[in-house]
This record gives C-alpha cells, structure tokens and sequence, in this order.
C-alpha cells in the first residue's frame, strides 16, 4: 500500500509564534523554538517532520500563510 | 525518505496564493484576520476574477487591506463601504465587488449604509468580520461585544441594562429582501477554514446572478483586545461566541433548497 509522506517548509522570518498551527496538526509535527527571529518572535518549527502527512491543516489555519506543504507518495 | 526529497516544485500541495503582496500582514499574531484575507484571495485567484474584481477596504483593523491584497482596491470613509461598493458596482455592472469590513464599521458607525445597501439589494458581496470588540483602538466595547464581556471600556463587563443589548446584525440582515445569501462561518480550525472558504465562493458565484447581496460574516478573535494567548482566545470564542452567533447559513436561496 501506498504511503503518504509529507513535509512543510515554515518562513520563520514572517511566523509571528501565534501557535494556532500546533493544535491544528493531527501528528504533532510542529512545535515553538526557543530562539526568536528577525521580528523576535518565538518561530514555529517542524520538530517532528518524519511523521507529516503533508494534510496541509496547518498551512490553512496559519493566520500569515508561513507555511508550505509538499506532499509525496511512497510505494512500500 | 530524506525530507529533502519530499521539498521539490512537482510535490507542491499548498502555497501561500500569488495575490499576497510581499508586505508582511499588520495583524497580531493570530488573528482571523490574515486567514480571511488568505481566503478572499484564494477563491478570487480560483475563479481567475483577479483582473475583474474589485475590493472596498474599511477602517479598522483591516484599513490596510489594500497593502496587502494584489488587486484593485478602494478605502472607504468609516462605516461607509457599502455605499462605496454601491457605487463602484453600479458605475462597473460587470466587476465583482467586495467589502471587507470589522463589526465597529459594519454594524456601529455604517449601520445605516449597511442596513440600506442590502435593502436596496446591491449585487456586491460583504465579508463582515465579528470578533465583538474595537481591536484597533485598543479593545472597546463594540456594538457586537458580549452581555458581561469585559472590555476596556467596560471593564466589569457588558451591562445590558446600561450599555444595551448586542446587535445581532447578521440576523437582522437576513430579513431584508434584497440579501441573496446570508451566511455566518469562523476561521479558527482547518475544518471551520474549509467551510468558511466554501462561504465566500458561494457568495462571489451569487454575485453573478444580480439577485442581491451575499453576506458572509466571519466570527474571529481578537486575542490583543480579548488579553488572550491566541490558543485560548479561539477556545473561548468556542465557548462563548459561538453560542450566541451560532455558525451556519442564515438565509440560503430558494433555488438550492429545491
């Protein structure tokens, strides 16, 4: 069967931290660095990639739209 | 699978739209606002209307709207966009025009425009944002806050006795003959954005028609103006706004209930 394996590409310098995208996330991929950016705030950060489905619920949420999503099937 | 392999241009699923100016959005962090605006451009870019629509920017927390939407725009006096769009669409029958508009303009300073703009049934469309505060003069009571809410200008929050009962303006709309589509969705999770996104096709599809104004008001916070972290802010308007601005069609036309 088919596996879906996906990945997100944040542009920390436009996340503001807001974090709505954490709880938007069914796998608990993303997570807030402690370090800041340019604008200092806390940036959101894909801490635990290997289990993205590429669903794209945390680019839609994103109140900025920071967040691009690739998405790609793998034949196991 | 290296994550590396996955960020290539043919796995592109989602993009932020081309629309977005490179300014970066004025909003607080977490605001509903930059999700709307997001949506707006989405279906106007999905329709391929870029070139044909034009937008009527409020005062507000949104007053800068044009900075950041790539496409014709207007700013209207304070509560005066719908009479703006009233205009624009009777000069340009054939342009898609929309207001954008926070519940201070809409339902405070432009109740009169908007209450007459739908009766006179204009063919625009008009996106309402309702978080129920003033969240750009530093949270005020709004037409739309609350009973017992506390702002800051009701600090031991809303009295209904002494500062009056909230306008439920949405529904008041939805009685006037000339609104076509009435609707009333938020943005605060991926499944409420979808629903929301679908909200604002349907009411630039109903533009076409002439039949009326298509009215979407979005129910968002305002995390700045509520003293919220933004998490919480969208738990609370679950808990509190949705049950007095209950989320979902208003007024469907006749044709799609056949």
């Amino acid at each position: 069967m088919a596996k879906v394996k996906g990945a997100i590409v944040i542009d920390v310098e436009r996340c503001k931290g807001c974090c709505v995208c954490i709880p938007a996330c069914p796998q608990d991929v993303i997570q807030i660095v402690k370090e800041v950016n340019g604008k200092g705030y806390q940036y959101a950060f894909p801490a635990n990639h290997d289990a993205c489905t590429g669903c794209i619920n945390c680019a839609i949420v994103c109140p900025d739209g920071v967040i691009t999503v690739y998405r790609v099937k793998v034949e196991s | 699978m290296d994550i590396n392999e996955i960020i290539k241009p043919e796995n592109l699923v989602y993009k932020k739209t081309k629309l977005f100016t490179e300014k970066p959005l004025s909003y607080c962090p977490g605001c509903g606002h930059g999700t709307t605006h997001r949506l707006i451009l989405e279906v106007i870019e999905e329709m391929g209307i870029v070139s044909d629509t034009i937008g009527i920017a409020p005062v507000g927390c949104a007053v800068l709207a044009y900075e950041f939407m790539d496409i014709d725009m207007q700013q209207a006096a304070h509560g005066r966009a719908p009479a703006l769009a009233t205009a624009v669409k009777r000069l340009m029958p054939n342009k898609f025009v929309f207001t954008y508009q926070g519940d201070g303009d809409l339902a405070a300073i432009g109740t009169a425009e908007t209450i007459h703009a739908c009766n006179r049934g204009e063919n625009i469309t008009m996106i309402f944002i309702n978080n129920g505060i003033y969240g750009m003069t530093g949270g005020q009571m709004a037409p739309t806050t609350l009973p017992g809410m506390k702002t800051s200008t009701s600090p031991f929050g809303r009295d209904v006795r002494i500062m009056g009962n909230p306008l439920k303006i949405t529904e008041l709309l939805a009685n006037l003959p000339g609104t076509y589509y009435v609707t009333r969705q938020a943005v605060h999770t991926p499944n409420a954005v979808r629903k929301a996104k679908k909200a604002i096709r349907n009411a630039f599809e109903y533009q076409k028609l002439n039949k009326g104004v298509s009215f979407v008001e979005v129910v968002s916070n305002c995390n700045s103006g509520w003293k919220m972290t933004p998490n919480d802010a969208n738990k609370w308007m679950e808990e509190n706004m949705f049950p007095f601005y209950p989320l979902g069609d208003i007024k469907v036309p006749q044709l799609e209930k056949a």
